[in-house]
């Protein structure tokens, strides 16, 4: 293998990581555009979502039964997070609303454990995590078809979710509702159904991203870490953009893959873990709406 | 006659009050001896805590429920660390009294947590009870006189590693101009092994490439990458935590890498370590410490009694026998056999033991093939003697195979090919040690 290919695969590589970044990322850009709260929750939804779709597999669920049982369930957590949390919440600091999805997140993840337990689930979503033999004849490079899947799966997301929120009306009231949600309740915009919308489609990219991990890591608590590679991923793209949550994505799987395998060993190595926040300070310091975020613009 | 009633109703007032305090009397009289159960339930690490506290508390009933050791009861008290280094101190102060009472032992079951608290126990007169993890050089038991890290610690792990990997290529003269990748994650616990492995690498002719992994690994492609481009002829993996574990081997499969080059430290060697990773994960070798199976007379007594009384701590009984679940047996078999010994040394059959008096139980602990046979487990570890300068014990671990659903042993309990290297290695890091912190080692005799 010659020097310049392996290059090729570790930007390959690392964008291909990148996507898998992406959806994580997805499910924290949808509540920030409603709420401008940073859901520090999202990895618990991963974990919860997930661990539910496996264990009603478990209890003899078919897949697709499995999969919609789950996608109810993130219902009802969106609507009792707008019930239980959010309401009584409105009008509160961004703080505050903070502080209570540090709270959330505690919450999934205990009631994740007890109902389901502790132990570490397989999950075999019947796509191949071995190199693609032709891929791999042909260029040399070892492309799984999880990887292809993972890529395929986030941008078709980003795509729908991009026209979801651009095109239709319910988008435009999630934006009003971003944008002023005390004008845009009182212009008779349901503020409630917008929020559990949102709720429910971040559960649902939750329990996405939280398959696709599931069936490259198993379906276990470390996925609730998966939190802390969103954060430079949105600090990058910009915590209000969805396009920005895949182009973060690809930067950031990118340059810790070529920052790792090149300038790691003079470090002792296991840089990837603060090199992207290295690469996120310089955006916060430059361009701290990242690359696709809304200026903020406020009256002084 | 309404006197007599009277005096009849206050003499069965009398009785009724002597009996309730003659009860309380024989209650309170009842001996009992306290144990801290550190625990980590929830959280990246619980696989590997469930497991092995779980048996620790099973043994501890089973130990009662067939009348104590020499009628001590065993008590314990549990605290959540989720493998948590602070939480671990937090979770030592909590648990050290209950009761008046004070623990005699603690077990961190990792590394870092070990480390936290170890300079403690000397002060505290607790034992450190490392079973097969934490400090190496503690091994040393005279600087280290109140640490333990039997059975076995992971210098001799190594050893033992890479003597397999020798025979596997036909002798230690075929190792000159391997290579060898050490793929770990980033933490002490994850270069405890290099000294030892650094100087046999360099004996024997070896090319040691170190890479590591930043917690919690659930990516590991970049370090998949590197060892694709070293092309290393073995791959000793250091990680902890399942999603660390599974996605080493699902990546090595990624990339290409045979499993059978693999071999996993004891800490990643269970099965659910292996099974998230599916195929990925058959081929790959891991080391034991306590070998699995239900096999032996003590799981299938503790089957029947305490999970057949509805006793059981497991929620799911079928991981008794596990890999987790019979390392924590052992541990907890030691600490009974030291709390059983402490007794006998000091004349204090029948009665609860202090700090030191456990301790010296437990450097005298000589567990014999016969001992282990006596007890239910022979076979399932190495038989093992403690002494005043060994803290070791066996330094012995056994090969164990993944077959695709479940570990095949595939050699004895072997030691490294010359103990006593490891063992220079150990004294020369304590005596270091003791040096920097102006440590007076405890003379042996």
């Amino acid at each position: 293998m010659t020097e310049f290919l392996f290059f090729i695969e570790v930007v390959v590589g690392g964008l291909l990581a990148g996507t898998m970044y992406s959806l994580v990322a997805l499910g924290f850009v949808l509540i920030y555009k409603a709420s401008s709260t940073f859901n520090f929750a999202q990895g618990a939804m991963v974990f919860f979502a997930v661990l539910a779709f496996v264990g009603l597999m478990e209890l003899g669920l078919p897949f697709v039964l499995a999969f919609f049982a789950t996608v109810f369930l993130m219902f009802l957590v969106g609507y009792f997070t707008e019930r239980l949390v959010l309401k009584p919440l409105m009008n509160q600091s961004e703080d505050t609303m903070l502080m209570a999805t540090i709270g959330l997140g505690f919450v999934l993840e205990g009631l994740a454990q007890a109902a389901w337990g502790v132990e570490v689930r397989r999950l075999d979503l019947g796509i191949g995590d071995f190199p693609i033999p032709w891929i791999a004849d042909s260029t040399g490079l070892f492309i799984s078809a999880l990887d292809l899947t993972a890529g395929t799966v986030s941008i078709s997301m980003i795509i729908g979710l991009s026209i979801l929120f651009k095109y239709t009306k319910m988008g435009l009231g999630l934006r009003a509702v971003a944008d002023d949600a005390g004008a845009a309740s009182s212009i008779g915009i349901p503020l409630k159904s917008i929020m559990l919308m949102v709720w429910t489609t971040a559960g649902i990219v939750a329990l996405i991203a939280g398959m696709m991990w599931g069936a490259r890591a198993g379906v276990q608590f470390a996925l609730v870490d998966l939190a802390l590679k969103a954060l430079p991923v949105l600090i990058i793209g910009g915590f209000s953009s969805i396009p920005g949550a895949i182009v973060g994505g690809l930067i950031i799987g990118a340059t810790e893959k070529v920052l790792e395998v090149y300038i790691g060993p003079f470090f002792g190595g296991a840089i990837e873990g603060w090199a992207p926040y290295v690469l996120a300070i310089f955006f916060l310091l430059y361009r701290p709406e990242g690359l696709f975020g809304e200026k903020i613009i406020r009256r002084v | 006659m309404k006197h007599r009633r009277q005096r009849n109703l206050v003499l069965t007032f009398i009785a009724a009050a002597a009996s309730i305090f003659m009860f309380t009397q024989n209650a309170s009289a009842q001996e009992s001896q306290y144990f801290p159960v550190a625990s980590s339930r929830v959280g990246p690490y619980s696989a590997m805590g469930t497991g092995y506290y779980g048996a620790q508390i099973d043994y501890m009933n089973y130990v009662n429920m067939n009348g104590g050791v020499n009628g001590v009861m065993l008590t314990w008290q549990e605290c959540e660390t989720e493998y948590n280094a602070v939480k671990t101190v937090e979770c030592y102060q909590r648990l050290l009294e209950k009761d008046g009472q004070r623990i005699v032992v603690f077990d961190t079951l990792g590394t870092p947590g070990a480390y936290a608290v170890i300079n403690r126990m000397a002060e505290d007169q607790v034992v450190l009870a490392q079973y097969g993890y934490g400090r190496t050089d503690a091994a040393d038991g005279r600087v280290w006189p109140w640490v333990f890290n039997a059975a076995s610690h992971y210098w001799s792990q190594i050893a033992v590693k890479m003597k397999f990997m020798a025979e596997q290529e036909g002798g230690i003269d075929k190792m000159k101009g391997k290579k060898i990748v050490h793929l770990h994650i980033d933490s002490a616990y994850g270069r405890e092994p290099l000294p030892a492995m650094r100087k046999i690498a360099e004996d024997w002719g070896v090319t040691l490439v170190e890479i590591s992994i930043p917690p919690p690994g659930l990516e590991q492609q970049s370090q998949w990458l590197q060892i694709r481009r070293e092309n290393p002829d073995w791959v000793t993996f250091w990680g902890a935590g399942s999603g660390m574990n599974s996605t080493a081997m699902t990546n090595a499969a990624r990339v290409g890498f045979p499993r059978e080059r693999m071999i996993y430290v004891t800490f990643g060697a269970a099965e659910e370590d292996m099974y998230p990773a599916g195929d990925a994960a058959k081929g790959t070798y891991a080391m034991a410490n306590a070998l699995p199976g239900d096999q032996y007379p003590l799981v299938q007594r503790i089957k029947e009694q305490v999970y057949g009384s509805g006793k059981g701590n497991l929620a799911d009984e079928k991981r008794v026998g596990s890999v987790y679940w019979n390392r924590g047996l052992g541990a907890a078999v030691m600490w009974v056999e030291a709390l059983r010994i402490a007794q006998e040394m000091h004349n204090k059959v029948g009665k609860a033991v202090t700090g030191a008096e456990f301790r010296d139980g437990y450097e005298a602990l000589n567990m014999t093939e016969e001992r282990l046979g006596e007890i239910g487990v022979k076979g399932m570890v190495a038989p093992f003697a403690i002494s005043c300068a060994n803290h070791e014990g066996a330094g012995k671990f056994a090969m164990m195979q993944w077959d695709g659903t479940k570990f095949v042993q595939v050699t004895d309990w072997e030691a490294p090919l010359d103990p006593g290297f490891i063992r220079k290695l150990v004294e020369e890091s304590a005596a270091k040690f003791a040096s920097e912190n102006n440590i007076t080692p405890k003379q042996c005799s």
